[in-house]
């Protein structure tokens, strides 16, 4: 049985990221003196009676230097999350049209609410769709946490995260859902581990049609 | 019934294979996939048990449909890789499909075959100018590419001058070769860019809805004051006017045109006019 709770959106977890192409130590990026203004793409994803995902807004085109770059608003060790990110866009970035290329994403996280490796997945992928990066499918994080007597909470807060038994983060593209990448931390059971993998592929619909919006809303103004 | 069941599955699974032609003009993202026209009417609905005997069934009249930025091949497929407004355009003698593109915005360019664009010259070694054109590599130049060159007399080109030339070689795996006259052998307006004015970057995109044949911006740009301007297809403008300030003002409003209405563009230069 599968229960969702429905929180207010308290903190917010914001990572700014930059996406930048070049060949390796040689980043001659071209000076610009012009400002060029942030395209405001700011929503709100549905907050209907099945969806328990906090408030969602979104930036995109922020930094000037930058090719790319995209806000992303989200209600172990550094290496460890650095990996699994490049893991995921390894997999999803089409690396054979920029041989001897190196792509570079950076990103800030500019305060964490919970939920936080799925707000840099999310993140990195806007940033790399704004850099104009050809992929083969969208992804998104989602993070599940089963607490002590097994209720799966979806986009959890820091406070449900520490106190949770289990946190599963997951990583699903958006051509047939599937999972790109886990990342879990505490004890659970097999069974639990596929529910919570259901209840993320669901949750990831809505995360990917609010990236459509938020991308129409971007070219509508053009 | 086959029709509800495959249609719920397509629905489950993310990005149903749509029509091209239904996706015109709207905003498409990377994974989705396309389907050309011929393709849509055999697997169209009520396909399954109606379709009609033909004799020679395996072979499909095939048009030659061109895959231009933003979508691969992918089977019998379109796959789009990225984000953008999809578009197509008519082929024009008649024979092949014609060609469907990914209208996207992007600020980095990546060197093209045949594109026109404004380098500035990094490094002379020997024979070869090395020219940063914005791209991951520099471009190489040979000082035979210019209109008149030859062994003994070399044309005048500094590190640091700016160069508009087009790609001869761009491709993925060599690096971008540019020259500085077209087939014939006439510079044709490409060269070295003369003293002053003022070089600035915009997005790819702006440049493509400068050069667009019917684009008012130009001229209402042309009637304020007397310009040169040089357009590069990599994102950069030159621009020139007579006195450093209306340069500038020039340059502000490129720049501008990008995130403003027709309307508030003619207020400005109505404005400006003027003054």
């Amino acid at each position: 049985m599968v229960t969702q709770s429905v929180r207010s959106a308290r903190g917010r977890a914001e990572v700014i990221i930059a996406a930048t192409r070049g060949v390796g130590a040689m980043e001659e990026e071209m000076h610009t003196d012009a400002k060029i203004r942030a395209e405001i793409g700011t929503g709100c994803s549905p907050r209907g009676p099945g969806c328990s995902l906090r408030h969602f807004a979104c930036e995109q085109n922020l930094l000037s230097r930058p090719d790319g770059s995209a806000s992303f608003l989200q209600g172990v060790a550094e290496k460890s999350r650095e990996r699994l990110i490049r893991n995921t866009c390894e997999a999803v970035v089409l690396g054979t049209l920029h041989p001897r290329t190196s792509i570079t994403v950076v990103l800030q996280v500019v305060s964490d609410a919970g939920s936080l490796l799925a707000c840099c997945l999310n993140a990195a992928c806007m940033a790399l769709v704004d850099a104009g990066v050809p992929m083969r499918a969208l992804f998104c994080g989602v993070t599940c946490a089963l607490d002590s007597d097994g209720t799966l909470v979806l986009d959890p807060t820091s406070k449900q995260e520490k106190e949770a038994r289990a946190v599963l983060t997951f990583a699903l593209d958006s051509v047939e859902r599937k999972l790109l990448m886990s990342s879990t931390k505490g004890l659970y059971s097999d069974s639990e581990l596929q529910q919570c993998l259901a209840a993320a592929q669901a949750a990831s619909q809505h995360v990917f049609r609010f990236y459509r919006e938020s991308l129409q809303r971007r070219y509508s103004k053009s | 019934m086959a029709e509800p069941v495959s249609v719920a599955a397509e629905y489950l699974a993310g990005s149903r294979a749509r029509a091209a032609r239904t996706v015109l003009g709207q905003v498409v993202l990377p994974g989705e996939e396309l389907l050309l026209p011929e393709q849509e009417d055999a697997e169209g609905p009520g396909g399954a048990g109606e379709r009609p005997l033909s004799l020679n069934a395996g072979a499909r009249s095939r048009v030659r449909v061109v895959c231009g930025p933003g979508l691969r091949r992918c089977g019998d497929r379109l796959l789009v890789t990225k984000c953008g407004r999809l578009r197509h355009k008519e082929p024009g003698s008649g024979c092949g499909g014609g060609v469907y593109w990914v209208d996207s915005q992007q600020k980095r360019y990546v060197p093209v075959k045949g594109d026109h664009v404004i380098g500035i010259v990094t490094a002379k070694s020997g024979d070869i100018f090395k020219v940063d054109v914005g791209g991951s590599e520099p471009a190489s130049l040979s000082y035979l590419s210019f209109e008149g060159a030859t062994k003994r007399n070399r044309p005048n080109v500094q590190v640091g001058d700016l160069i508009y030339g087009q790609f001869v070689v761009a491709n993925k795996d060599m690096e971008p070769e540019m020259v500085c006259i077209d087939s014939c052998g006439r510079a044709n307006g490409m060269g070295v860019i003369g003293q002053d004015g003022l070089l600035f970057k915009v997005t790819l995109g702006l440049i493509r809805k400068l050069l667009a044949p019917d684009c008012e911006i130009i001229q209402e740009v042309g009637k304020l004051y007397p310009l040169e301007i040089v357009f590069g297809m990599n994102g950069r403008i030159w621009v020139k006017a007579k006195t450093i300030q209306q340069t500038l003002i020039l340059a502000n409003i490129l720049e501008a045109c990008e995130h403003m209405t027709s309307d508030q563009r003619k207020q400005i230069f109505s404005r400006l006019a003027e003054s």
